[in-house]
């Protein structure tokens, strides 16, 4: 059996990419057979994130025009041999991107025998978008804890729950969570960020994993690391919770409260 | 922080002003999205109507769609502004 998950959020910046190869990387961990796709065509950056930039020969564009087949354009991840990167085309425009293309690429995959698709959306909700969506089980919707991230988050679960295949069967959308990346306990405690609760509240949708705005995810993406692979950071082991819930798990929230500050602190500079 | 910003009031809560305005958008669009393509059009056309008798605001003109068992029922309702002692129609 193998699922399918859309990595989305409308908004650029918040943290697609960076989910995706951690949530790819996570599944791989527990034995998982899984593979990537970066459906941002013109843009590609998976690649880097994955620390395999260098290996790209083949790009999900080439294997959808036939130029090239699935396993030639499947990059195998270094650190774990259950783990493949479709590339994007760095080249050509969005729509080298097809309906039924994106349709024959998953199902190979999934004849192939991989238990898990992680399809990282590009921003905005074009061509590249609809397709990664539009084939999927189940949607992992990252957002920051700041308006405009929120409201696209909106829009985004709204063409979820319309315009993807399961809508159109009349299965009722595809099935969303919510990962709150880049969250700042110490701003949400002194009321200049939004909290967990108020996400919730305004999307009407509970979270599946809380990411901690930290600076192991620039340190991580600097080398080619997935985050989630860096045992000290606390972004990674939330990734981790967050992964462990998504199959499943009840985990408690971790790294959402701010580490108290002694009055000492307070008064005389942080 | 020194101890002049320890002394002073706590900060703005700005994070429930975010709150409350994302509320209403999220809300707003949320019922936008349902309803048929031609209502903020038809919305706008009604104001010139209703303007040529009452002076009204866009956002005084709630219009949406409702869906009744198996009839959709379109909704209009216009807020008039308060009416003033020996003021009459316009």
């Amino acid at each position: 059996m193998s699922e399918t998950i859309v990595v989305t959020s409308g908004k650029g910046g918040v943290g697609k990419t960076t989910t995706s190869a951690s949530l790819a990387t996570g599944l791989a961990m527990l034995g998982k057979k899984v593979a990537v796709i970066d459906f941002d065509v013109g843009l590609r950056n998976l690649d880097l994130i994955m620390g395999c930039e260098r290996r790209v020969v083949y790009d999900f564009v080439n294997v959808i025009h036939q130029e090239a087949t699935l396993k030639q354009a499947l990059i195998r991840d270094k650190r774990h041999d259950n783990l493949y990167v479709l590339a994007a085309s760095q080249t050509r425009d969005k729509d080298a991107l097809t309906q039924d293309g994106v349709q024959r690429v998953l199902d190979e995959l999934k004849a192939d025998g991989f238990d898990y698709i992680v399809c990282d959306s590009p921003a905005g909700i074009e061509k590249g978008a609809f397709l990664a969506m539009y084939f999927a089980d189940r949607a992992l919707v990252v957002v920051n804890p700041e308006v405009s991230s929120v409201r696209d988050s909106d829009r985004i679960l709204g063409l979820l729950s319309s315009k993807t295949r399961k809508a159109e069967s009349g299965e009722g959308g595809v099935p969303a969570h919510l990962l709150l990346t880049r969250y700042n306990p110490a701003r949400v405690e002194s009321g200049q960020m939004l909290g967990i609760q108020d996400v919730e509240e305004v999307l009407g949708l509970p979270v599946v994993g809380v990411i901690p705005e930290h600076e192991s995810v620039l340190t991580a993406s600097n080398q080619g690391v997935p985050v989630i692979l860096d045992d000290g950071s606390n972004a990674g082991q939330a990734y981790v919770d967050a992964i462990a819930r998504l199959l499943g798990e009840e985990r408690p929230l971790r790294f959402t409260e701010a580490p108290k500050k002694g009055l000492f602190k307070r008064m005389f500079g942080s | 922080m020194g101890i002049l910003d320890f002394l002073k009031s706590r900060p703005k809560n700005t994070a429930a002003i975010a709150k409350e305005r994302l509320r209403i958008i999220v809300a707003q669009e949320r019922s936008s999205r349902a309803s048929p393509d031609y209502l903020p059009l038809l919305r706008t056309e009604l104001l010139a109507v209703i303007r040529k008798y009452v002076h009204v605001d866009l956002e005084a003109i709630n219009i949406q769609v409702e869906r009744d068992g198996e009839h959709e029922v379109l909704e209009l309702s216009v807020a008039l502004p308060e009416h003033k002692p020996g003021g009459g129609a316009a």
